[in-house]
């Protein structure tokens, strides 16, 4: 366990905790110094483009991928030193499809239930309430391969909540989903945090990481490059955007703190000849990812 | 929670997978042997005698450990290989809070039944064409070293599965280990006449040894004592060598 005069916040407060947390493959830096606090029962947003060390990291916090030096600590434990505690406290629902193709809904949310040594009685209690508040009773005995993305995607909730766990860690939960099923996932995570449940989400989406989390970190290229609620992570570039669009068709951003700045700023542009069109509107995080990390495109 | 209780929960998961294809599952594995049964037993070895017997009676025991081999390898191997690979569903045992020696033992025991009913299919078809088999007294003893040689060759099969980078890398290990086993180890000639740096070599691969314990115990032959110690040594080490390779990979 770690030090709660450390901390400065009990371990009840911090989920999870990491310092200098890295990974190293072969000779690039997945994930590199990585100090990063998630607060109990928060929906924390960890929002990076592909490739950045999003993964790398869920994979380091849920016991499955040795980090090459730095520590983690989950609901307490040190993820080294006690996976099997971290285990018993996390669920995981990881990027891609990780149910049994072979086996039905039901069969793989049992087998979940059976590695975490729920009894007979509480495996059968808690596969027909999941399947409940997913809302797959209907669709409980078809095989894996049977069901659409979304459905898949609610499987796989429904396992990793199947022994109760404190904290969810949900790697990219709706890539490739269409819109509606996207909202119905977001609903769902929403209502899971409302229950009490800590989610560390990973994602690139934007608008993603502005509709569901309280805090968001980004990374690039392995590293915590900024940490905040969404409104402050703003704050830190200006809340508000002008978009020009040049002659050549290219668009430039810039920022300010207050409307009648940026209001201020469209009036002067308004004699320039260079400038086809602008336009003032609230930030988003891409501006700040932009921003942050020099003008890279995030979802490259 | 008990060891015992994990591994079946490991277990649990390819039983239900193999419910469903368990038919399939027993054609496809028989294909092969009763291939090499008609060719080699009726075939090529019509009228040829070995040690005293009939060459069928010869090659049925030979033929049955080749199954066990194969169907026990695969059986462990080939789902586990495209979970940990592919469909990363392996993955969601080792973030549960179960140990590498159930999750390696739970994944084997697939591997062992795949085997066992290959395994006895053979052992009925040798049975009603071997008048020797029929007759051995030593039958109850033929069915425990063929129990101990699935359990030798799942754990192969969950070691080779564990290491793979690729389905590729599978392929080319039942290539350059299992084919050649199938052929080399004493299943369809016997050792006696093969050269004795030849036959050193071929006492390094654990078939050999099933293949000689079985036929002993088909044929009513003197019992190879060491044969049967030298598999058990296979499967500790295979066992073994699969729990470190796990734990050297994840936390």
């Amino acid at each position: 366990m770690y030090s709660k005069n450390l901390l400065g916040r009990s371990l009840l407060e911090e989920a999870i905790v990491t310092e200098n947390l890295s990974k190293m493959y072969g000779q690039i830096w997945a994930v590199k110094d990585l100090n990063l606090r998630v607060h109990a029962g928060e929906l924390f947003g960890f929002l990076g483009p592909n490739g950045a060390g999003k993964t790398t990291t869920i994979r380091m916090l849920t016991t499955i991928t040795k980090p090459t030096y730095g520590r983690a600590f989950v609901d307490g434990f040190n993820v080294q030193e006690k996976p099997e505690m971290v285990r018993k406290a996390i669920g995981v629902m990881q990027q891609h499809l990780s149910l049994d193709r072979d086996l039905t809904v039901r069969e793989n949310m049992e087998l979940r239930a059976r590695i975490h040594h729920l009894s007979a009685d509480e495996r059968k209690k808690r596969v027909e309430e999941l399947l409940d508040y997913v809302g797959l009773v209907e669709y409980a005995d078809r095989t894996v391969d049977e069901l659409s993305g979304g459905f898949q995607r609610r499987a796989m909730i429904a396992c990793s909540l199947i022994h109760r766990p404190k904290i969810l860690f949900l790697d990219e939960p709706t890539v490739g989903l269409d819109a509606h099923t996207r909202r119905r996932m977001w609903d769902l995570i929403r209502r899971l945090n409302a229950d009490g449940v800590t989610i560390f989400l990973t994602t690139h989406y934007i608008e993603e990481a502005e509709a569901l989390c309280q805090r968001v970190g980004i990374i690039h290229k392995g590293q915590l490059i900024a940490i905040g609620s969404p409104i402050e992570l703003r704050g830190k570039i200006g809340l508000f955007t002008v978009v020009m669009v040049t002659e050549g068709g290219k668009f430039a951003y810039k920022y300010f703190h207050d409307r009648a700045e940026a209001s201020k700023y469209v009036q002067k542009l308004s004699n320039s000849n260079s400038i086809k069109s602008v336009v003032i509107r609230d930030s988003n995080l891409e501006d700040v990812f932009i921003e942050l990390t020099g003008g890279e495109v995030i979802g490259e | 929670m008990s060891l015992f209780s994990d591994i079946y929960a490991v277990f649990w998961a390819d039983l239900r997978v193999l419910r469903r294809r368990a038919l399939r599952t027993l054609a496809t594995s028989l294909v092969n042997p009763v291939l090499y049964l008609l060719a080699f037993g009726y075939g090529l070895g019509r009228g040829i005698s070995f040690e005293g017997y009939s060459y069928l009676d010869f090659v049925v025991p030979g033929i049955i450990a080749l199954t066990a081999m194969t169907s026990s390898f695969s059986g462990a191997g080939s789902k586990l290989h495209v979970d940990r690979l592919f469909y990363k569903c392996f993955d969601e045992l080792l973030m549960a809070p179960i140990g590498t020696l159930s999750i390696v033992f739970g994944k084997s025991l697939i591997g062992v039944v795949h085997g066992l009913i290959s395994s006895f299919a053979l052992v009925a078809v040798g049975l009603s064409v071997s008048p020797s088999f029929r007759a051995s007294p030593l039958l109850p003893l033929f069915m425990a070293v063929l129990i101990i040689s699935c359990f030798v060759f799942s754990f192969l099969g969950v070691l080779a599965a564990l290491l793979v980078r690729s389905h590729q890398d599978m392929g080319s290990f039942s290539a350059f280990v299992i084919v050649p086993m199938s052929f080399l180890s004493g299943t369809f000639f016997s050792l006696e006449s093969t050269p004795e740096a030849l036959k050193m070599a071929l006492y390094l691969l654990p078939l050999t040894h099933s293949s000689q314990c079985l036929r002993a115990a088909a044929l009513n032959q003197p019992f190879p004592l060491a044969s049967l110690i030298a598999l058990i040594c296979f499967g500790i080490i295979f066992l073994t060598a699969s729990i470190i390779v796990l734990r050297k990979t994840s936390v």
